[in-house]
């Protein structure tokens, strides 16, 4: 089990075939207090990169990545119906959707953790 | 960033940890440490301190000041008392709103606060149509402090006494601190609360002397916004602007009845045409009945057509839920009207609710 960042701050786990994707801990504390969230339909076929879920805070709506190409084949209610849990547990309870991975060589495209907390570092000293 | 105006409390936001954006050409706090919604409902409940010294404080100084200023807003300034503020607009020959303002009868002088996106604009339009025997100053001195919530006369009084016998848009001067301010029992969020003007140097030890009272935290631009959307209050630039008139705006109240008579404010013609004869459209209050915010700009759409636009949206923490205000055609502007937004694409279900969304908890 391995878990990899885009830079759009999704992570994605990936279990076998398949990755639950959310957003990062980062990102849901650059969001702020989370108060609507909306998921692709399960059975939706998705590209790496492309927009399939939204996340909106008090601030501003965000679009929400698919960091690797696949089908859709869960989703969480659990933060449709609690936003707020995406600020408590952003990257444990908070996930956004299961993925059935269609080409599993797109992972190299991503960060590991450590490459990810580099990549933020670069992020604010700008 | 560095070409951000900083306030005098910069340093004091800094320290508690203040998220900042750039508004109106200022570095300003969105929020502190604990979010904007827990500073919204703490301020709903207990007291928030917001720095609002990013507003433009302007003295309107000379002999009949307020009868020059009357040339310039509909507003019945030569009737204001002592010791009274009043909520008018600048509006132009068209009838548009050019921006919106508190004047507060001082004695000697009037004091005006203004939009900071907007002081440049409303300072150029003193200078150049003041008499001579008027002029317009710009108090770069001072800074605004807002204490807003039901706790505020409670904790002010504990500085400054005096302050329990203002009632809602009363005004006086008195020390705070050792500091000569102006309190005026008066805010942008619905609720109890006092806007503090006071020297710019002294602005921190106020500031931190309100901030030690256990009923008080800070507050930033963020919660400021979602306590005005739900007190149904327009933000310049965004629910009014020059496209929009005073009455289409839901603003006829600020327009005095010898105003009305005289007819002699710019865009008088237009301004009191639709209160004879009613607006094209007018500003209301939506609801989505989802849970999808609808954002400014979201068209609004009756039976399929596009009518109008919303012009300010989100989410409010204290109705629970999204809140939107925009424009409809007339016909259309009562509390019960179902419509709908456009949110990415799709009509989301929403209905006319009747302003303010959380109702008002003024001292009058």
């Amino acid at each position: 089990m391995t878990v990899y960042y885009s830079k759009d701050h999704e992570w994605i786990r990936v279990e076998g075939s398949r990755g639950t994707v959310g957003i990062s801990e980062h990102a849901q504390e650059q969001l702020g207090d989370v108060v609507y969230v909306e998921l692709p339909e399960v059975g939706r076929s998705v590209k790496a990169g492309e927009a399939v879920a939204v996340v909106e805070s008090v601030k501003a709506a965000s679009d929400v990545y698919s960091p690797v190409s696949g089908t859709v084949v869960e989703i969480n209610r659990a933060i449709v119906d609690n936003p707020a849990l995406v600020n408590e547990d952003a990257e444990g309870a908070a996930w956004f959707f299961r993925i059935e991975l269609a080409d599993p060589s797109e992972l190299d495209q991503l960060m590991t953790a450590e490459a990810y907390r580099d990549y933020l570092a670069t992020l604010t000293q700008g | 960033m560095s070409a951000l105006a900083r306030t005098p409390l910069f340093d004091l936001h800094r320290e508690l940890s203040a998220k900042f954006i750039a508004f109106a050409g200022f570095e300003m706090p969105l929020h502190y440490a604990d979010g904007i919604v827990a500073e919204h409902r703490w301020c709903r409940e207990q007291a928030a301190l917001f720095d609002v010294s990013h507003m433009g404080q302007i003295a309107v100084r000379g002999e009949a000041a307020a009868r020059a200023l009357e040339a310039l807003v509909p507003g019945d300034i030569q009737g204001l008392p002592l010791g009274r503020a009043r909520y008018t607009l600048f509006t132009d020959d068209s009838g548009g709103i050019l921006d919106d303002l508190i004047v507060t009868n001082a004695g000697d002088e009037l004091l005006l606060v203004v939009n900071a996106a907007c002081r440049a604009q409303d300072l150029a339009l003193l200078e150049q149509r003041l008499p001579p025997s008027a002029r317009a100053v710009l108090l770069s001195d001072r800074a605004l402090l807002a204490l807003q919530g039901p706790a505020s006369a409670t904790v002010l009084a504990r500085l400054a006494p005096g302050c329990a016998a203002l009632r809602f848009m009363h005004s006086a001067e008195m020390e705070l601190c050792g500091l000569p301010c102006r309190v005026s029992r008066s805010g942008y969020t619905g609720e109890d609360g006092f806007e503090i003007s006071v020297p710019a140097e002294g602005a921190e030890r106020v500031a931190r002397a309100l901030l030690a009272a256990a009923e008080v935290r800070p507050a930033g631009l963020g919660a400021r916004d979602t306590l005005r959307l739900e007190a149904g209050l327009c933000l310049y630039g965004h629910d009014i602007d020059r496209t929009t008139s005073p009455i289409e705006a839901g603003l006829a109240w600020t327009i005095g009845k010898r105003r009305r008579e005289e007819a002699n404010f710019p865009g008088a013609a237009r301004i009191l045409r639709e209160l004879r004869e009613g607006p094209a459209r007018r500003l209301v209050g939506l609801k989505p009945e989802g849970r999808a915010p609808a954002r400014e700009g979201s068209e609004i759409l009756f039976e399929g057509k596009v009518v109008g636009r919303v012009t300010s949206g989100g989410f409010g923490p204290t109705v629970g839920g999204p809140i939107a205000l925009g424009y409809v055609p007339a016909q259309l502007a009562v509390p019960g009207t179902r419509l709908a937004l456009s949110i990415r694409g799709r009509a989301e279900p929403a209905h006319i609710v009747d302003l303010p969304f959380v109702p008002h908890r003024y001292v009058r």
